[in-house]
């Protein structure tokens, strides 16, 4: 059997691989526990939508094992696909149809809409259930979109840039929303997004993709607490020391910054003792992190391969 | 969600969510709103609340029980901790925090304790706002 109660997991992929002529996703690595958000953070063509895509069963791997909740993709999709809900940017409604078409049409398929809630989001979502599509705006389109996944009270969502594109009122109403499904807590989220404020907030796990593979997957109290910026005052002699764990180390006349993705509190000392003082340790945001976590492993890469590419 | 509560947290503010959160409830103790043994919403309540993620809330529930503000028992959940003045002790604590960042200023300017009492009494004779001992080290 394979159930859930058999693991803890709604979704694990283990060494998965695809290679396509231009790109390459190379042993990708994930878990998300039930129960949590994981926020995917990657820049365009990082291999955010394949990694989702391969999720869904919509793509086979060349190689590795993914299963979601429980089920091993994409052999078992269609068992899986009854309780995962997915939005993409580009989802498809039948522009001639309303909403109330779409939302008869999916309690049609799915025993587990739920008519009550899907009235509570259509207010929510401040959406006319007699509405064409066609006639919708893009945010509007979303929200319908994303009604229609969530009234079937799926186990898992997974969410493609849910929020790309969407004025700050809707992407609210969105957010709010997530988190609600999170209320019940045998319920997960996978979402992408080039937004790490949104995901910064929300998340449990953070995972971060560039070039193919992950970055860096953890969770998100520990890795933000991981990094820090320590700014130091320092004289022309001052030689500081190459820690393990620096990302960058500038200096300007007497003052150094130093990023590091292995803070702990002695760092503190070793600078003292070095003749530094430490004018401030500063927290990082997610983006901050975000963009010194991909510039360091791109450096780390061209260094690696000697530079080319 | 029908909890007769809710948080907004700064996204301005530079300090870390879980921060705003530890303090979000210590005020809601110093202003009288949660009393000794009030039960505190779950974890995962809290999180839909304040619209911050259930691992974020875990560790401002772990601090605070690690400070002594709240206590948890196993299976019926956090309460606020049944300490007399609670609400004094986490004023004073606060007040602390500052003062100890003025030690630090103070001592990475050269200042020692005896000119930082005066300092401290002088402004207090003014009456300005404590950020000048802040900016003074500015001046350097």
């Amino acid at each position: 059997m394979t159930d859930l109660s058999s693991n803890n997991y709604a979704i694990e992929m283990n060494n998965v691989s695809k290679s396509y002529p231009l790109f390459e996703l190379s042993n990708i690595n994930l878990k998300l526990e039930t129960g949590n958000i994981m926020g995917f953070i990657g820049p365009n063509g990082a291999g955010k939508s394949t990694t989702i895509r391969i999720l869904m069963g919509l793509i086979q791997q060349d190689q590795g094992q993914v299963r979601v909740l429980g089920h091993q993709m994409p052999d078992q999709q269609v068992a899986a696909k009854w309780d995962i809900g997915y939005a993409s940017e580009d989802m498809r409604l039948y522009s001639k149809a309303t909403i109330a078409w779409h939302m008869d049409y999916m309690k049609s398929i799915y025993s587990s809409w739920d008519s009550g809630y899907a009235k509570t989001l259509l207010k929510r979502f401040d959406l006319l259930d007699n509405h064409q599509i066609k006639g919708l705006s893009h945010g509007q389109r979303v929200k319908a979109a994303l009604l229609l996944m969530l009234a079937r009270r799926p186990k898992l969502l997974i969410l493609d840039e849910p929020t790309t594109g969407l004025d700050p009122v809707a992407r609210h109403e969105i957010l709010n929303e997530l988190m609600d499904v999170l209320l019940e807590g045998d319920r997960s989220i996978l979402f992408s997004s080039h937004n790490t404020q949104d995901i910064e907030q929300l998340s449990d796990l953070i995972t971060f993709i560039d070039k193919g593979k992950i970055i860096a997957s953890q969770d998100k109290e520990s890795y933000l607490e991981s990094w820090r910026r320590i700014r130091l005052t320092i004289n022309d002699d001052t030689k500081l020391p190459p820690l393990k764990g620096i990302v960058e180390q500038r200096r300007s006349g007497h003052q150094a910054i130093i990023t590091t993705k292995l803070f702990n509190d002695e760092l503190a000392d070793i600078y003292k003792g070095c003749g530094a003082s430490i004018t401030s340790v500063e927290n990082m945001t997610l983006e901050e992190i975000f963009v010194s976590e991909v510039q360091s492993s791109r450096l780390l890469e061209s260094q690696t391969t000697g530079g080319l590419k | 969600m029908s909890l007769n509560f809710e948080f907004i947290l700064s996204q301005t503010d530079g300090r870390p969510m879980y921060l705003q959160i530890m303090e979000q409830i210590k005020r809601q103790v110093t202003l009288g709103d949660w009393s000794q043994g009030y039960k505190l919403p779950s974890i995962r309540e809290m999180a839909v609340a304040s619209k911050v993620s259930v691992i974020t809330v875990k560790r401002a529930y772990q601090e605070l029980e690690s400070e002594g503000v709240i206590v948890t028992q196993q299976g019926k959940g956090s309460f606020i901790a049944q300490i007399d003045n609670l609400s004094a002790q986490i004023k004073e604590q606060e007040m602390d925090k500052y003062l100890k960042q003025a030690i630090d200023i103070a001592r990475s300017v050269g200042m020692n304790a005896k000119q930082l009492k005066m300092r401290l009494a002088e402004l207090q004779e003014t009456n300005s706002p404590n950020k000048t001992i802040k900016s003074e080290k500015n001046n350097d």
